[in-house]
């Protein structure tokens, strides 16, 4: 397994203690690697509490609180999801996107940060192009920051959010989240696994759970070495039998901005890796199917199963606003303890 | 210029296969004597105690970025060989990737001239190419006249097998080497760190160990065909690439290698939360490379340890890893580093250590330097390889701080570093 080895500060006596030295907020979540599982339990505790709450009682917890959304990529979903947890919890919010004018034209990400938290912002959820750039912000900035997908490392709400679906299919309590709650479950995430982040933050935190992942596609957007980023990770490059030995699925797309002159035969791949009825029905009957989106209907999956029994993705939008009220409530700490 | 007088001390001359008790004496810049202590006379000399040093040839670093002319904001040849003389480095050459390239005798002059107030003796390293663009080859022959001790794209790989059989050619003739940068960077588009699990983890795109050892290996093949061609492999990373070295050197090619102190000290782990202070090209490798490394220092295969000194601003660190640019500095670290792991912890003689620091990089590149023989340069440096210290980065004399290893209790510290009879450093 690999392990990530932490800057620690005891055994160095550092003199000019470079940025990446610098402590990170204890609110932040940028990796779902980083969640005990009693904080996972708290989180999807405070999600519930926060979602049950009367909505003008709600909005009383971060009143007036400033968070600020950086967003160096197009998003919509998660984007818009974060904005209205933010509201509902009554935060004052600002978006500052690299499609707007306001990232000034080669301003560094440290320096954006310093002057969002001028400007009084508390808390700042980024999505970045880059791997680990929600680690520089956070120690650039001592806020909290919560990472809204950075790179093709990690999107740790949108594993909380997966996971929060997962639990409702199962009809699991948050309450009953423990090491074991998902013992017996196995989850295939099928398609580009090498450039997704949501596949990473997956795995690290279903299988805290007790839930095996398996991994699954070809070798070029799959490397061997994935099985190593925590235990109960497996490949298998054949899908149907992924699906056989599956109890729900997740889809992923092929991330063509990544791709760095990768090529890729689609029709081959359809023809191995599309989650179609067929090949449901055949395989997987009852799984549930998830997506965390954007869909590229009739590529990875077609519409008959997006928008099929089965299939879990409207759920899995639904619980984006708890969620991330919740991290939210987390990083500001004005939520239900 | 007055004489010096080092008495007392530990001479380690690995050149000369001398380790005793001696005194040494500096005059008009070069080594007058090397004496049984108390046996120079010399009242006009000034006298400096060496008791419980050890006094060995001042340091060849045979691969630094000293970023002028053009960059000035990272380093300048003035810090740049300050930092050496602080390491006990006496010779450094000078890498190519400056603004502008250096591939005109003009910029190979302006290197070395007076006004730059050099600590330390500055070789420089012609472009092989012109502007390093793997196009054209540079004019060798005035290259060489103005004091170019090498050729190399640093920074870039010589691609094109053409151009390289042409580059190895046109040097062998002037008993120049050729230095390559080996990466097929036609394998390492968009990559930061090493290829592996903790690249797949971090989401980062990883740089193989083929992308190394195929370029070698390609250039090994090159050599064959050129008589009296001297290909020399920088920073060496990976167990593949040097088993490539070690085979051709025993079917009688002439290539050297050199490794940095960061490949045998540290391993991928280092990168951490994308600290870009561990981002460097090569990349820091995986445990079983770093232990190829210590084998091929250990064994003779490995000719000489070099820093890569790659100074950068902390704007330029200070960002997203794939963004930073690679490299770290490396001149005040590497004596301390070469002792605590070679010597200290490998059990390699010292003067073995200190042979891969001055006589064998020197024999490399061809330089008159890295001996104290009489009517050598005056070129000293005088340490305690007792003395455990912590490297701070904040002292240092480099202009950059981009190091990994702020922090680091070392073994063996630099007292006196001596240039050409002059004293550039005391501690
Ligand atoms: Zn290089």
């Amino acid at each position: 397994m690999v392990e990530i080895r932490r800057p620690s500060r005891k055994a160095r006596k550092f003199s000019a203690p470079s940025l990446f030295q610098l402590p990170i907020h204890p609110g932040s979540a940028i990796s779902a690697g980083d969640f005990s599982v009693a904080q996972v339990r708290q989180i999807l505790l405070a999600a519930d509490a926060l979602e049950r709450e009367d909505p003008l009682r709600r909005a009383r917890r971060l009143a007036k609180r400033r968070v600020a959304l950086l967003f160096y990529e197009a998003s919509t979903r998660t984007r818009t999801s974060f904005e209205l947890a933010a509201k509902a919890l009554g935060a004052d919010t600002t978006l500052v996107s690299s499609l707007s004018s306001s990232i000034e034209k080669g301003e560094s990400l440290r320096d954006t940060g310093i002057t969002l938290k001028a400007l009084g912002a508390e808390c700042i959820i980024l999505r970045s192009p880059y791997s680990g750039a929600p680690y520089l912000l956070a120690q650039a900035t001592g806020l909290p920051v919560l990472n809204a997908g950075d790179g093709m490392a990690e999107h740790p709400s949108q594993a909380l959010l997966d996971l929060r679906t997962i639990l409702q299919l199962r009809g699991i309590r948050a309450a009953a989240v423990n090491e074991r709650c998902l013992r017996g479950i196995t989850l295939t995430i099928c398609g580009d696994i090498l450039h997704s982040r949501v596949a990473r933050s997956n795995a690290l935190l279903l299988t805290k759970l007790g839930a095996k992942v398996i991994f699954c596609g070809p070798e070029k957007l799959l490397p061997e070495n994935a099985t190593e980023i925590g235990p109960g990770i497996s490949i298998e490059r054949d899908f149907e039998v992924a699906l056989r030995r599956s109890q729900m699925v997740m889809m992923l797309r092929i991330q063509a901005e990544r791709l760095a002159g990768l090529k890729i035969d689609l029709d081959d791949y359809r023809s191995r890796y599309q989650a179609n009825a067929e090949r449901i029905a055949a395989c997987a009957p009852k799984a549930p199917v998830l997506h965390p989106g954007p869909i590229i209907r009739g590529m990875e999956i077609t519409s008959e199963v997006a928008d099929g029994p089965r299939s879990a993705i409207a759920a899995q939008v639904a619980n984006g606003v708890p969620i991330r009220m919740a991290l939210l409530a987390r990083a500001l700490k004005g939520g239900r303890r | 210029m007055k004489a010096l007088l080092i008495r007392g001390g530990r001479v380690v001359d690995p050149a000369s296969g001398l380790d005793a008790k001696r005194d040494v004496l500096l005059r008009e810049g070069k080594v007058a004597a090397v004496e049984n202590p108390g046996q120079i006379r010399a009242a006009d000399a000034e006298v400096c105690d060496a008791k419980g040093l050890v006094v060995a040839p001042g340091l060849v670093d045979i691969h630094v970025h000293l970023r002028e002319p053009g960059q000035g904001y990272k380093e300048t040849i003035a810090t740049g060989t300050a930092a050496a003389a602080a390491g006990g480095f006496t010779s450094v050459c000078a890498m190519p990737n400056t603004v502008p390239v250096n591939d005109a005798p003009e910029t190979t002059r302006w290197m070395q001239a007076f006004e730059r107030k050099a600590s330390a003796h500055v070789f420089p390293i012609a472009a092989a190419t012109r502007g390093s663009m793997g196009e054209a080859l540079t004019d060798y022959a005035a290259l060489k006249e103005a004091g170019a001790v090498a050729v190399t794209d640093d920074g870039k790989p010589i691609l094109d097998d053409a151009m390289m059989l042409e580059a190895l050619r046109s040097a062998a003739v002037l008993d120049l080497p050729v230095i390559q940068h080996a990466e097929d960077t036609r394998l390492t588009g968009g990559c930061s760190m090493n290829a592996g699990a903790l690249a797949f983890r971090l989401g980062l795109r990883g740089m193989s160990v083929e992308a190394e050892s195929n370029l070698v290996e390609r250039d090994l093949e090159l050599l064959k065909q050129v008589k009296n061609g001297h290909l020399h492999v920088a920073h060496l990373s990976t167990r593949k690439a040097l088993d490539a070295v070690r085979a051709a050197r025993r079917a009688g090619l002439h290539v050297t290698c050199e490794v940095t102190p960061h490949h045998f000290a540290l391993t991928e782990e280092r990168v951490g939360l994308y600290d870009t202070n561990a981002k460097m090209n090569p990349p820091l490798r995986a445990e079983s490379d770093r232990a190829a490394m210590v084998e091929g220092l250990l064994d003779g295969t490995v000719d000489a340890v070099a820093t890569d000194h790659a100074p950068h601003a902390a704007h330029e660190k200070e960002q997203e890893f794939d963004r930073a640019p690679n490299g770290i500095t490396g001149l005040e670290t590497a004596l301390g580093l070469a002792i605590s792991i070679l010597h200290i912890r490998h059990k390699v003689p010292l003067a073995g250590v200190l042979a891969l620091l001055s006589s064998r990089p020197a024999q490399a590149m061809g330089l008159k330097r890295g001996t104290l023989a009489p009517g050598a340069a005056g070129d000293v440096v005088a340490f305690d390889p007792a003395d455990k210290w912590v490297f701070r980065a904040a002292e240092s004399r480099s202009k950059s701080k981009n190091t990994p290893f702020d922090g680091w209790e070392l073994q063996g510290r630099v007292r006196l570093t001596v240039s050409e009879g002059r004293v550039v450093f005391r501690r």
